[in-house]
């Protein structure tokens, strides 16, 4: 419990540095029992601001004028908390476990901070005492593999691959081969970056599904999508896009240290209704947090 | 969902019909729907009230010329504007060279935005462009990213430093001293990517540019960054003072709001877009372009390019020849539909296409008559047919189409419509032929440019 508590610390502790940054006449605008035309407007600037998006925010700003014109007093913090955690719970997370060898992919667009968040999964699992094997599997850009070599000694687990250039597909059959015959618990496959409108590169993540399944009929057990917070509004093309094209069963926020506020995770989950596993709030290994929803809101709402 | 600008002020404007002056109340609700436009392109909810503020002086008491109608009118007054703001005409030169050489260029940005790939590209550009540049890691923090820009470097056959420290400012400054003892007379400092908010971090970026004196320090942004984009890029300028801004990963379907909140965040130009996976993918910004993007007006230009690309244009030379002298024949149309299958799905395409008055649905209703299921299926009758028959389709008679029919798999009647829908083309293109049609055709077109007013209706 007290692993967990810290964890919440962290994960405000992450989001404070955002607020700082933004949200101080949000926290006043929350704090009153009446807003009139022009508070409304504001606020509903403000909360544009951490890319909701405008369809998001108008039902918002709808619930909002609804609950104004029903009652005298309101509270604006409350309101905008219980809309925005519907969305958020609709699905719950899946905790990670491995009763058999269970195979997760990562995907995403470039930059968004794959590889590191495969590292630091890496070492939480392994810190768990679970066995977890690595598998190189973005053969595209200079030096992913090294870099994700160079996670795996931090982590202190075996990283499979094999030459760049070569067969993603290839190398995930004999991650999953490999992991099966020893009974690994967890095998991590890394994937290059790649934009979601270039149909070819989005096959290919299709290939590798379908080699995995070679090995083990049901893998891949997770997909996740790595989304970087800074996202706009994009986001929501990324994400339907890749749960077409791979099946994506978890969401995992990245930079949530910075000034953004990943609030196009709302519209997302709103469409798609997939859970968020992680949050990554540094690039330290313990920087990989499991997401919480109430924290997340208070960030995005509090003061 | 993101329903295209030109869709939504056609409907607002269809209560302006006829009326001659932009006025306060009829601007109104066109004004909003750029708003919404702006907002889901990512543009930051500030710079979007300003540009509107701006665009409703602009717009008010402005006549309406001869030929467009108040619609047309307004976005052309917005998209004028959009563009000015952006850069308006590109500089000739796109970067400032150090009077004594080698000239410094120092890439700043987040984490994951794209530098060192970057920096690849823009040394490839500049050696083409005739200088010499040299490649200098000096992110030492992120695991394998010094490795990684020799292998870029590599990739671009440019030359790129090596050292033993692990102090960037080391680094930078043993670089600038090798590049000028080997006349090298470009240096591209490639830096870790870091968080504004990091103050150490940020600190060591002020000691660079102090030690290094760049000429251009650019920041490097992802093109598909939210509202964030205006703090970043704000924080990166106070305290670094950028010259200018790549924008990268714009061969995405993001609308790139934010390159427009970097320019007024920043007041600095941006210089160039990379789009692609490519060393070569990497060009000067066209404010333009970006304009229409994020006003989402479809990128004609891009389809165009895109086209360009895919294309081979000997082939659609060859084709187009045999069309003018009436010789299309069921060969000519498998080849064609190969091409327009080389350009992706039906939908992608017609979503790029600007067609005013044609809502998204009634697009994909479009599309969908030439889904790309539908393009196999034809292809595949095509396909069953022997070259003979392809050259002459009166050969096919019942017999040979129930071949054709069973060789692909469809049935007679489907193996029946394209042999029609293949003699309406031909029909077409008879008339196509005839000077008349193309006179009408090309008359009609004028009218769609808005009268040739430089804006893409």
């Amino acid at each position: 419990m007290a692993l967990f508590t810290g964890l919440i610390d962290k994960f405000r502790q992450g989001l404070r540095r955002t607020q700082e940054v933004v949200l101080r006449p949000l926290g006043h605008l929350l704090g009153l029992k009446k807003l009139d035309e022009d508070q409304l407007l504001e606020l509903e600037d403000l909360l544009l601001q951490a890319d909701l998006g405008v369809h998001a925010v108008d039902r918002l700003m709808l619930r909002l004028r609804f609950e104004l014109k029903r009652s005298n007093e309101i509270d604006p913090k409350a309101i905008l908390k219980d809309e925005l955690l519907k969305v958020l719970h609709q699905q719950p997370t899946r905790p990670f476990v491995a009763p058999s060898t269970q195979v997760v992919l990562l995907v995403g667009v470039n930059g968004v901070g794959k590889t590191t968040t495969l590292g630091k999964l890496a070492a939480h699992l392994k810190g768990r005492g679970e066995d977890v094997l690595v598998v190189a599997g973005d053969t595209f850009r200079a030096a992913a593999i090294d870099q994700l070599e160079l996670w795996g000694e931090r982590a202190g687990v075996p990283v499979i691959r094999n030459q760049m250039g070569g067969d993603p597909a290839a190398i995930a059959f004999d991650g999953a081969t490999s992991a099966k015959a020893k009974g690994t618990h967890w095998v991590l496959i890394d994937t290059a970056g790649r934009l979601h409108t270039k149909d070819h590169l989005m096959k290919e993540l299709d290939k590798i599904r379908r080699s995995l399944q070679k090995v083990i009929p049901d893998a891949p057990h997770r997909v996740l999508l790595v989304l970087d917070a800074t996202t706009g509004q994009n986001g929501i093309h990324q994400a339907e896009a890749f749960k077409q094209a791979a099946g994506v069963t978890d969401l995992v926020l990245t930079k949530l240290d910075g000034s953004a506020k990943g609030g196009v995770v709302v519209p997302i989950l709103e469409r798609l209704k997939l859970p968020i596993a992680f949050v990554g709030v540094g690039e330290g290994v313990d920087d990989l947090i499991p997401f919480d929803a109430d924290a997340f809101v208070d960030g995005l709402l509090d003061v | 969902m993101f329903d295209s600008l030109t869709e939504k002020l056609s409907k607002a404007m269809k209560a302006l019909r006829g009326q001659s002056k932009l006025t306060e109340s009829n601007i109104d609700e066109a004004l909003r729907e750029v708003r919404m436009a702006l907002l889901e392109a990512d543009v930051h909810v500030a710079v979007a009230r300003t540009f509107l503020t701006r665009v409703k002086e602009k717009a008010l008491g402005a006549e309406v010329l001869q030929g467009l109608n108040p619609g047309q009118a307004f976005i052309d007054i917005v998209h004028k504007e959009l563009v000015e703001i952006m850069g308006g005409q590109a500089d000739e030169k796109p970067l400032s060279f150090a009077a004594q050489p080698p000239t410094v260029v120092m890439m700043v940005g987040l984490q994951g935005a794209g530098k060192t790939t970057t920096c690849g590209k823009l040394a490839k550009f500049l050696k083409k462009n005739g200088s010499s540049p040299l490649l200098v890691p000096a992110d030492v923090y992120r695991p394998a990213a010094i490795e990684q820009l020799h292998v870029v470097a590599k990739d671009a056959g440019i030359p790129s430093f090596h050292h033993e420290s692990k102090n960037p400012v080391e680094i930078c400054e043993a670089a600038l001293k090798e590049a000028k003892l080997k006349g090298w007379d470009v240096v591209i400092l490639d830096t870790a990517g870091r968080l504004h908010l990091d103050e150490t971090l940020m600190a060591e970026l002020s000691r660079i540019k102090a030690a290094c004196e760049p000429s251009e320090i650019l920041f490097v942004a992802d093109a598909m960054t939210g509202q964030d984009a205006v703090r970043s890029a704000g924080s990166f300028h106070e305290q670094l003072g950028i010259t200018g801004v790549i924008l990268t990963k714009t061969d995405g379907d993001t609308r790139g709001g934010a390159a427009f909140s970097i320019k007024q965040a920043t007041g600095r130009p941006i210089k160039f877009t990379g789009s692609g996976e490519k060393l070569d993918d990497f060009e000067r910004f066209h404010p333009d372009r970006m304009a229409q993007r994020i006003l989402g007006m479809g990128d004609v230009l891009s389809l165009i390019e895109h086209a360009k690309d895919k294309i081979d244009e000997k082939d659609a030379e060859r084709l187009a020849n045999r069309m003018a002298k009436n010789q299309f024949t069921l060969e000519d149309m498998r080849q064609q539909f190969q091409q327009v299958s080389k350009l992706g799905s039906m939908t992608k395409i017609m979503g790029m296409l600007p067609l005013p008055g044609i809502t998204k649905e009634q697009k994909e209703q479009m599309a969908g008559l030439a889904t790309d299921k539908r393009m196999k299926h034809l292809t595949a009758i095509l396909d069953s047919m022997t070259p003979k028959e392809r050259a002459n389709h009166n050969l096919l008679d019942a017999k040979r189409k129930r071949r054709v029919a069973g060789g692909s798999g469809r049935s007679v009647q489907e193996v029946n419509q394209l042999i029609k829908q293949y003699l309406e083309m031909k029909k077409m293109m008879t008339q196509m032929n005839d000077p008349k049609f193309m006179t009408r055709m090309q008359r009609m077109a004028g009218a769609m440019k808005g009268g040739g007013m430089g804006s893409p209706f």
